[in-house]
Parts: structure tokens; C-alpha cells; sequence
């Protein structure tokens, strides 16, 4: 099974590199952009063929390494 | 005043924190490992600055989480006094044993530069031998040292006196929420900071108006 985790900064922390992308994509002429936010992508490729097991499992490790949940926020995909 | 000086791969400011701490505590500190599961009876344990890991991930995620980083938490908890310098604060964030993070620097660049640090805390074990609102030169080098924590923990921090140094408003490097340079514990013995005092407590440093930090680690011991 693979998981795909997705992080990126809390809403509410500034994201100096999310504005600096925003400010760069206005200057080549794209419009309209209201927010950019950047993030992590991490996949891992996973022994655990139980759905249920495998999300907690990584839930886990985003919560211990993977995300610092101080500034971090993270989203799970399992596939 | 006995110290040991953790190491990490990556860490690359070990021997300045070494030569300041030999100078002016008069001992050399002992070197651990951080595979090691144990630190040696010590009464200050500094983590150095540099790039532990490469910055993977989160500068000082790794490290964080290595085996010699039980000790310090279990020895903490008992009162062991804790610095951390640049990547030893950010470090110390991720373990847990300091509140709150360091994001990217507001500019998204690396600095290398002096700044001006307010103590504002002169009643810690590395600053009672300085007065509260003393400022001292002090260099940083850092591309993510911009302090954030949310806002209940800031007012927890205030509250407490937790806040141990600011840069000066103007000379702040990073962004960093209330200009925040440096924190502390509840119990007070852990102390993080970004900026490195060890590189200004020679005349060849430019000034030397960090000693009094090395030497608060003697009253302290």
C-alpha cells in the first residue's frame, strides 16, 4: 500500500515561501492568484495492506517526525 | 562547571562552543555522540549550532529525535541545565523541550551579521551576570531562525519571564514574532537561542560582549 502524506504550514503562519512563489507567478503575468501556500510531499511505500491499520500507522508517524505539528498541518492519502 | 557538548552529523560549531566553554569554565567539555544512549555526569549539556542531518526535513527534526535525545529529555526533567545555540535551539524545539518553532527567515535568505541582543531576562543561569535591558553585540547565521509560537504560548512566555533575550526591533534578522532571539523552560534550566554568543567573547571575535554569558555558567554551576 502506498501513502501519500501532503504538509504544509498551518493557516495563520505566514508562509514566506508561498509569498515569494505568489510574488514571482504575478510578475510572469498570471493573474488572479489569491494564495499560495507551500508544502512537503512525502510517499511511502507500505507493507501494511489493512486501510484502517496503515492510516493510523502513518498518522502516527506524521504526529511523531514527519509533520511538526506546532506550524505543520498534514493530510493522508492511502492508495 | 561541568559540560558536555552533543554531537550530530552536521553540526559544525562544536569546537567554538568547546573553546569558549574550556576558556572560561576552565574545563574541557566531554564530547558525546548522539548514538550514545547516556551523557556523562554533567551539570550543563550544549547543543551546538550547524546544519545536524543537512536540515532535512526540518532543520533539527532528526536530531531530535536520536538516541542520546532520551537521556537529555529524562535528565532535563531532573533539572540538568540544557543550552541551545542556532541548530541546538531549533533542536531543542523539536524535541519538545523548548516552546514553540523557527520557520524560514522572513527574507528567505541565510544571514550572517550582528545584531543587537536585549537581555531580557538577567536571572538565568546563563545570564546572571548581566543586567536586564543589556545589550550586547552578538552575531547569528542562520536561514531559519524566524521564531513563531501560537498565542496563548507567547503569553505564557511573557508571563513567565520566559523570554530571555530579543534582538533589538531594528536589527531583528528573521522575522521573528515579537523579536524573540532566545526562550526558556517552565523550570528554567533549558535556555535556546539563535544567535552565536561563543563567537563574541574574544578581542578577535570584534568585541567580547558575550563573555558574561559563559561566565553566568559559572555562578550558576
Amino acid at each position: 500500500m502506498k501513502a501519500k502524506i501532503t504538509i504544509t504550514l498551518k493557516t495563520g503562519v505566514l508562509d514566506p515561501q508561498g509569498k515569494a512563489i505568489e510574488g514571482a507567478l504575478g510578475s510572469l503575468g498570471f493573474s488572479g492568484i489569491e494564495n499560495v501556500r507551500q508544502g512537503k510531499f512525502i510517499e511511502l511505500e507500505l507493507a501494511e495492506t489493512n486501510e484502517s491499520k496503515a492510516r493510523a500507522e502513518v498518522r502516527s508517524m506524521c504526529e511523531k517526525l514527519l509533520a511538526n505539528t506546532v506550524i505543520e498541518s498534514y493530510s493522508i492519502e492511502l492508495a | 562547571m561541568k559540560s558536555a557538548i552533543i554531537l550530530f552529523p552536521g553540526i559544525n560549531r562544536e569546537r567554538d562552543m568547546q573553546r569558549a566553554l574550556t576558556t572560561i569554565t576552565g574545563i574541557a567539555p566531554i564530547l558525546v555522540w548522539h548514538g550514545d544512549s547516556e551523557l556523562p555526569k554533567v551539570d550543563l549539556a550544549v547543543i551546538p549550532g550547524g546544519f545536524s542531518y543537512g536540515d532535512y526535513l526540518r532543520c533539527g527534526a532528526i536530531a531530535a529525535r536520536s538516541p542520546i535525545m532520551k537521556d537529555v529529555h529524562a535528565k532535563a526533567a531532573r533539572g540538568l541545565k540544557v543550552l541551545g545555540v542556532c541548530n541546538g535551539f531549533q533542536i531543542l524545539t523539536e524535541a519538545g523541550l523548548l516552546p514553540g518553532a523557527l520557520l524560514r527567515n522572513s527574507e528567505l535568505r541565510f544571514v550572517c551579521r550582528e545584531v543587537k541582543l536585549i537581555v531580557e531576562n538577567a536571572e538565568t543561569f546563563f545570564t546572571n551576570r548581566l543586567a536586564k535591558g543589556q545589550v550586547l553585540r552578538c552575531p547569528v547565521a542562520h536561514g531559519e531562525g524566524n521564531y513563531i509560537a501560537d498565542a496563548e504560548t507567547i503569553s505564557r512566555l511573557e508571563d513567565g519571564n520566559r523570554i530571555v533575550f530579543r534582538y533589538a526591533h531594528d536589527t531583528n534578522p528573521n522575522g521573528a514574532i515579537g523579536d524573540i532571539a532566545g526562550v526558556m523552560n517552565e523550570a528554567g534550566n533549558v535556555i535556546g537561542l539563535m544567535p552565536h554568543p561563543e563567537n563574541m567573547i574574544e578581542p578577535l571575535h570584534g568585541a567580547t560582549d558575550c563573555l558574561p554569558l559563559f561566565e553566568s555558567l559559572k555562578v550558576a554551576a
